[in-house]
């Protein structure tokens, strides 16, 4: 179940090129129409189930995705602004509801694996490929950075555009001219020969009327005029002054609050509470046992364990009354389970090979290495991961008359509504979800497990609820991105170059493209062993990629140090057949002066890789004097085929090397007899002010597909780091994280397994 | 009945003392730009000033700060018509990502700003250490506080030029 729930998740992530297409449920005839009471205020419009234009000429762009950070709001905007020739000043936005007509979502692979079970529903989409009606599958999602390269380029271009062509098509009829000679500037239709020059306002009505195309014209990048510009986000404001609402910050009348907690070993079962002593706690009002849940939603299927909560009168009772129950879980026979042990048995599986299947074969690397002379090896090791959100998990709901309403911050607000649904025993109609801004995300918040927690505390309660999760209960309770360890080996010809690569791993989740590499070796073997563990795991920014970036960039950096040959001209070397690649790497290592000497105890590193549909090279720069390492500078290039929002992309740049930077430094999550050992900020450390590197992000719009923004920046941090670390110290690093190891010059290599 | 005086309002109501002064905020008083994120004063989204120092509300016992005044978010900007400094330069800067930290960062960095008006880098990192960013937005964040602190210093220079045009006009 969760192999598929992450191939559905993630299949945004590989389909990009292979002619699938990923859409909005855009149906005949206009949607727009029925949604009109649900959607539009006083004065305003709904011309197309993605466009509102009030009385006021003022444009509101509708989205389908959620807010976790990521500027999507106003990226998505720019987009669709820009074909509907709106006035950028007159441009909203608003987050489309949970409702079934804004369901969005990736048509993959995953969705058209043979034997997959999905509705036989298609509809001819703008290109001749196969769009799906989302909605039946409940999927709303946001991930796989798909929002602005599948949403924004099927979905909110189309609707700008079709938007247009309506306005010009009620002008025409009202003006009785042709529709050729009507231009659209700045959100008003023109018609130069009889001087009328009236807003879209004034046609709101009657385009509402007609039916939108599905296959508008579209502009071309040079005749973009809002997309590719620098624009300010238009949720900022309000999370300067404090006015931005989260899921936290939802106040309701009569509101109780709650907190909870799970068996700490993974799938462990209750065996009783005293709850005495919680009961006697001033505020405290009840202590619920909520049985075990699972959701078999397409995106974000899980299965947890029981779990205990207790409700007051506020959040300080709650969580002391949660301290003073008294229960008893038995874990069964996971709680033998330890990380060591863990990776021992992922050691085992990868020598056993059985099963083994495979990514990708190329030539008869077996032969190869037969005869090879030069043959080096090495596994690499990272551990399981939390996604530590700023906004520790919480909704707020209200259930009563046989209906739920419930606020939360989601990455998928239509599967929550009918995981919330299917646990109250009640039809997804009757659930009403607000989502709200998120306060983080990066994967965690497609899994409804908090969400259906919640509806179920407000069940019993009869009063709305705000539960709350402590930061221990975040860390301890996530869906992890999982540990890996990964073997290889590569065999070199008697001038350095790579003639066999072999790599498997264990547990081959998504995207599947991940483990795959772009230099031109010619025989390869790259496969994966299964080997499951109790440990949930779940998407964490950039995925597959997060471990798979770090393994061969590293790897690929041993090699080439085997070779005698730099790094990057190894890697240049490599990529001739990959033009896109090599302008990318090539414009890092000049922006970074690559060939510029560092003094003793500096070092510099590369690493170079495509996720999402988008390629980044990064160079770290370190100082390591006496151990004690600090990483310098960061130079990252991004090419993302165009840059809509550029200042948006670079934050985003920003943001996945930091989060990948804290997983480099920082981020374990150890198992201890079958449970977590950290639990908060000081045992699971994050990069902060004083310890982040400066972070130079250059952009290269080389006119390829748009990819996403959001992972690409993730995975290339740890590799570069390493490989600087290693140009530092001469100490190679191969299990992560790296704060673990003695970095002084000539020490003992560092995490050489197996 | 306690008291609190809250971005410069009187509050009365019934509190257990030992309820941190987060919970009070939010709960009680419904101010909920501070958030809460760890409750072991580690990652700073729940900084307030108290008495005009910054502190951890989601480990500050109400009972430490009764009768106190309370700096919050929402009472940091010097009226409803104008932004405090740094919160335009947060604009300026396109700081705030998922912006849940972003009320803590705030306020140390405007605690920073109160006590050193031009600080240097180590000393924003020492103000600013306490803060974490999960979205890592701490070069945006360092960049505006060194805008400010730039506003800052205009500002003050042009008060004493104002002074002084007024000491020599008498």
């Amino acid at each position: 179940m969760n192999k598929w729930t992450r191939r559905a998740f993630l299949s945004t992530g590989v389909i990009a090129g292979t002619g699938l297409v990923v859409g909005i449920s855009i149906r005949p005839g206009n949607r727009a129409q029925g949604l009109q009471e649900l959607m539009a205020d006083e004065g305003e419009t709904l011309v197309h189930a993605y466009v509102k234009i009030g009385a006021d000429n003022v444009v509101t762009a509708i989205i389908p995705h959620s807010e976790m950070g990521q500027g999507i709001q106003t990226s998505l905007a720019q987009m669709l602004a820009d074909e509907l020739d709106a006035d950028w000043d007159l441009v909203r936005a608003e987050e489309a509801p949970a409702l079934d007509e804004y369901a969005n979502y990736a048509v993959g692979k995953g969705f058209l694996m043979p034997g997959a079970e999905f509705p036989d529903i298609v509809v001819p989409s703008v290109d001749g490929a196969l769009m799906k009606i989302a909605d039946v599958l409940n999927v709303q999602i946001t991930g796989g950075s798909g929002s602005i390269r599948f949403t924004g380029e099927l979905g909110s271009r189309i609707a700008g555009a079709a938007t247009k062509q309506l306005l010009v098509q009620a002008a025409a009829e009202e003006w009785q001219v042709p529709e050729s000679e009507i231009e659209t500037e700045k959100s008003h239709l023109i018609h130069r020969a009889s001087s009328r020059n009236e807003p879209y306002a004034a046609f709101a009505t009657a385009a509402a009327t007609m039916t939108p195309s599905y296959t508008p014209e579209l502009k071309q990048r040079d005749q973009f005029k809002i997309m590719g510009q620098q624009v300010q986000r238009f949720d900022i404001p309000a999370k300067v002054d404090g006015t931005a609402q989260f899921a936290l910050d939802v106040r309701l009348p009569g509101m109780l609050y709650a907190t909870i907690t799970r068996s700490p070993v993974f799938g462990g079962s209750l065996v009783g509470v005293k709850d005495e002593a919680a009961r006697a706690i001033s505020g405290v009002i009840d202590v619920y046992e909520l049985p075990p849940m699972e959701s078999n939603d397409m995106v974000g299927a899980f299965a947890s364990a029981e779990s205990v909560a207790v409700l007051a009168e506020g959040y300080w009772p709650a969580i002391q009354g949660l301290k003073a129950l008294e229960i008893e879980w038995d874990g069964g026979s996971n709680q033998s389970v330890s990380s060591d042990k863990i990776f021992a048995q992922f050691d085992a599986d990868i020598s056993a090979a059985q099963d083994r299947g495979t990514d990708s074969l190329v030539g008869d690397a077996d032969d190869v290495f037969s005869s090879a002379a030069n043959i080096i090896s090495a596994d690499y090791r990272v551990p399981y991961l939390a996604h530590s959100c700023m906004e520790p998990l919480n909704a707020t709901a209200e259930v009563k008359d046989g209906r739920c309403e419930i606020w939360i911050g989601c990455q998928n607000p239509l599967g929550f509504r009918q995981a919330v649904a299917d646990a109250l025993g009640i039809d997804a109609e009757n659930v009403t979800l607000h989502n709200q801004f998120m306060g983080g995300g990066f994967g965690r918040k497609a899994t409804a497990d908090y969400a259906i927690q919640t509806a179920l505390v407000a069940e019993r309660a009869g009063r709305p609820v705000q539960l709350i999760w402590s930061r221990e209960e975040d860390i301890r309770q996530d869906f992890y991105r999982p540990a890996v360890q990964s073997r290889f080996r590569a065999a070199l010809d008697n001038d350095g170059n790579p003639i066999a690569w072999e790599n498997t791993y264990v547990d081959k989740h998504e995207p599947i493209e991940a483990p795959l590499i772009p230099y031109a070796i010619p025989a390869q073997n790259i496969g994966y062993v299964a080997s499951p563990t109790h440990v949930p795991f779940g998407a964490w920014r950039s995925v597959d990629h997060s471990q798979h970036g770090f393994f061969t960039e590293s790897f690929i950096d041993e090699v080439a140090v085997a070779a005698g040959k730099d790094p990057y001209a190894y890697r240049a070397s490599l990529l001739s057949n990959h033009p896109r690649h090599l302008a990318v790497l090539k414009k890092a290592a000049d922006e970074a002066q690559w060939d510029r000497p560092l003094t003793q105890g500096r070092g510099r590193g590369i690493s170079l890789q495509e996720s999402f549909g988008t390629l980044v090279a990064q160079v770290v720069e370190v100082t390591v004097i006496d151990g004690d390492m600090s990483v310098d500078r960061v130079v990252a290039v991004i090419d993302a085929g165009f840059a809509i929002s550029p200042d948006g992309i670079i934050a985003q740049v920003e943001s996945a090397i930091i989060y990948g930077l804290t997983a480099a430094l920082h981020g374990e999550i150890t198992i201890e007899n079958g449970a977590v050992a950290q639990s908060n900020f000081h045992d699971y450390e994050a990069v902060r002010m004083d310890t982040a590197p400066k972070i130079e992000t250059h952009i290269i719009n080389s006119g390829h597909a748009i990819g996403g923004a959001g992972e690409p920046g993730t995975p290339g941090i740890a590799p570069a780091l390493a490989n600087a670390v290693f140009d530092a110290t001469g100490v190679r690093v191969r299990n992560l994280p790296l704060n673990q190891f003695n970095l002084r010059f000539g020490a003992e290599e560092a995490g050489t397994a197996g | 009945m306690a008291v609190l005086i809250v971005n410069g309002t009187r509050e009365e109501f019934d509190v257990d003392p030992s309820t941190p002064l987060l919970w009070v905020l939010r709960e009680k008083l419904a101010l909920t730009g501070t958030k809460f994120g760890c409750g072991i004063s580690q990652c700073g989204a729940c900084t307030v000033h108290v008495d005009g120092n910054p502190i951890r509300s989601c480990s500050t016992p109400f009972s430490a700060v009764e009768g106190k005044e309370v700096t919050t978010i929402e009472g940091l900007a010097p009226s409803s018509e104008e932004l405090h400094p740094l919160q335009a330069a947060w604009i300026e800067h396109q700081v705030p990502q998922c912006g849940y930290c972003q009320s803590g960062q705030l306020m140390s960095a405007a605690a920073l700003l109160a006590s050193n008006p031009n600080p240097d880098d180590a000393a924003i990192d020492s103000a600013m250490r306490g803060n974490i960013c999960r979205c890592g937005m701490y070069g945006r964040i360092r960049q505006a506080i060194k805008t400010s602190a730039a506003y800052y210093e205009v500002a003050s220079t042009s008060e004493l030029t104002d002074t002084a045009q007024e000491v020599s006009g008498e």
